[in-house]
């Protein structure tokens, strides 16, 4: 049987539909004042059509059974964001040199204003960081979520891991206290035994054989521009592969067969 | 996986998907409160424990714990749980090379169908052990403090050379103390046993000169102290003197 579609009943609210013959679009200027927002979106998307990536992206079914597990990366993601937003604001009082960087430090937790307080939010923020990482590495180890055809997105994840533990190894040099010197001296040594690349490694890292004035700049820029380069490009990369692909359901969710489907439908 | 399991899969994948929800505004909320809660975390840890910085950076003075931010701690008490010198590279680099490797591999060679944890008993071990051995070995490095005394009584022929050498004695004691060769080291009844050998009788083992020169070029994870003996040629001498003494 053909179904019958009635008309819709115009929303409360909502300015009855035009009739033919009018002339089209805001005519007063309040009209205009209330599209603004709208035809500059239009006008924005009429040179870029990403409002069809964008509807993409926000549109897109995540499957049945989704839970609170699921909202691990997102949250890596935001204290990414965290860390970003707050190492600008330390990066304008810093000083990546030897000489200079611990009171450098010293002057942001004492004199900046709010200054202990971002660093604070910077340095325990590298920690939620990498519990955040580990716990989303572990949802998708449990949950079997590497598995065909999500593979390659496992991998970067891999990457994204050893980026992030590079991002804390070569910022805990960056305050330049005892601490965290001999920690990093004892850290490269613990590179240089490695395997082939190993000597190398450290040699990049401390720009040279020794450990000397260029190493902290070394640190600095490894820390603040390759890695979160890196970091940016993959996340990007990982998150359009988990909308192309679709999250994973819970791996003890089945699908009713299709049968079963079909006699729901056939009851409705 | 072969071709009839993949499609298998997709197709049944496709159902769950259609039967859920869209991304926004529902994904949205949830990772929206789980981002705000992440927040609230970072902000209150900031005030509660603050950033307190440590002395300043100092490649001559010797009063320091070579002590990694609390995540490396599994890698550095590696170290400490495998003793022979010559299984040190392997702790080091091996077991967290290989250990990336499989974990960069698993997709590839864990490529069974089945995705419950129940149903792949040897993944859900394995990745229970790990999780497990991590936390005991965060655990172990977060409670192992690095004294920065040692008590050692100086021996009978130190002792029957005077006054004098006792005192260089007791200053090369407190001169290694601190310079932190007890966070790898055991002296005595002080220190953490490893990941360096145990100096208790080094002097036996090692003339002078040998120890001098694992010093000044050590092999790693030791760091160098060639800056101590430039700048502080006696308190230098003063440590070599109390180690070979050690017998
Ligand atoms: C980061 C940890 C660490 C610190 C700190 C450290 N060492 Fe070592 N040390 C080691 C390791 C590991 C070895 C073994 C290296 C090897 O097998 O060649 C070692 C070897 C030695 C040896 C040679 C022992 C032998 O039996 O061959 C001596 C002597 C020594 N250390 C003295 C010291 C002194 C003195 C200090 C403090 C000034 C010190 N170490 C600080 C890790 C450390
Ligand atoms: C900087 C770190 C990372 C960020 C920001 C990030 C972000 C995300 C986000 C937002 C998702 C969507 C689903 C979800 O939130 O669970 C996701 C999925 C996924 N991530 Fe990550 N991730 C990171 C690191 C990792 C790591 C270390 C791994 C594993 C080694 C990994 C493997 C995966 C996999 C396999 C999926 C697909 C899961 C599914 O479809 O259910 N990611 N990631």
């Amino acid at each position: 049987m053909p179904k019958l579609k009635l008309p819709v009943p115009p929303m409360p609210g909502r300015p009855a539909p035009k009739r033919p013959g009018k002339t089209y679009g805001p005519q007063t200027p309040r009209e205009h004042g209330r599209e603004a927002g709208t035809s500059a979106i239009g006008w924005i998307d009429e040179r870029t059509s990403l409002s069809g990536g964008a509807r993409w992206m926000m549109f897109r079914k995540v499957p049945k059974g989704t839970n609170w597990f699921y909202t691990l990366g997102s949250a890596t993601m935001f204290a990414f964001l965290a860390q970003a937003v707050t190492g600008v604001f330390l990066a304008m009082y810093y000083d990546p040199s030897a000489t200079g960087a611990y009171d450098s430090i010293r002057n942001i937790n004492n004199e900046v204003f709010l200054g202990e307080f971002v660093h604070g939010m910077h340095k325990w923020g590298s920690s939620v960081m990498v519990i955040l990482v580990f716990l989303h590495m572990g949802r998708t180890f449990f949950f079997g979520a590497y598995k065909y055809p999500r593979e390659l997105n496992w991998v970067i994840g891999v990457v994204l891991l050893i980026l992030t533990m590079t991002m804390s190894f070569t910022g805990y040099l960056l305050p330049f206290d005892q601490r965290s010197y001999w920690a990093t001296i004892v850290g490269v040594n613990i590179n240089g035994t490695g395997p082939f690349v190993g000597p190398y490694l450290s040699d990049f890292l401390r720009a040279g054989p020794d450990f000397g004035a260029t190493t902290l700049s070394r640190f600095y820029a490894i820390h603040m521009m390759l890695v979160p380069g890196a970091i940016a490009a993959l996340m990007g990369f990982h998150l359009y592969l988990v909308a192309k692909l679709g999250t994973t359901a819970p791996p003890w969710l089945r699908a009713k067969s299709p049968e079963k489907l079909r006699e729901e439908k056939v009851a409705r | 996986m072969n071709k009839q399991q993949k499609e298998q899969y997709l197709r049944e994948y496709g159902i769950l998907k259609a039967e859920g929800k869209p991304f926004f505004p529902y994904a949205v909320a949830k990772d929206s409160l789980m981002a705000a809660i992440v927040l609230v975390v970072i902000i209150v840890m900031s005030i509660v424990l603050g950033a307190e910085l440590g002395p300043k950076a100092d490649p001559t003075t010797t009063t320091y714990t070579p002590r990694p931010e609390w995540y490396f701690f599994f890698l550095f008490e590696l170290l400490r749980v495998i003793k022979p010198p010559e299984l040190v590279p392997l702790a080091t680099i091996g077991i967290p090379t290989i250990g990336m490797i499989l974990l960069f591999l698993l997709p590839f060679y864990d490529r069974g169908p089945e995705r419950r944890p129940e149903r792949r008993p040897i993944a859900t071990l394995t990745g229970i052990f790990v999780v497990v051995a991590m936390g005991y070995l965060t655990y172990l490095g977060a409670s192992a403090e690095s004294p920065t005394t040692i008590s050692i009584d100086p021996p009978a022929n130190v002792v029957a050379q005077g006054d004098k050498a006792v005192a260089t004695f007791n200053s090369g004691a407190q001169v290694v103390a601190q310079a932190g060769c007890a966070a790898c080291h055991k002296l005595g009844h002080s220190g953490n046993d490893g990941p360096g050998p145990e100096l208790t009788d080094i002097g036996r083992r090692l003339p002078r000169q040998a120890i001098e020169r694992t010093l000044i070029n050590p092999t790693a994870p030791m760091p160098s102290f060639a800056q101590l003996q430039q700048d502080a040629p006696q308190q230098f001498d003063e440590m070599v003197t109390f180690l070979a003494e050690l017998k």
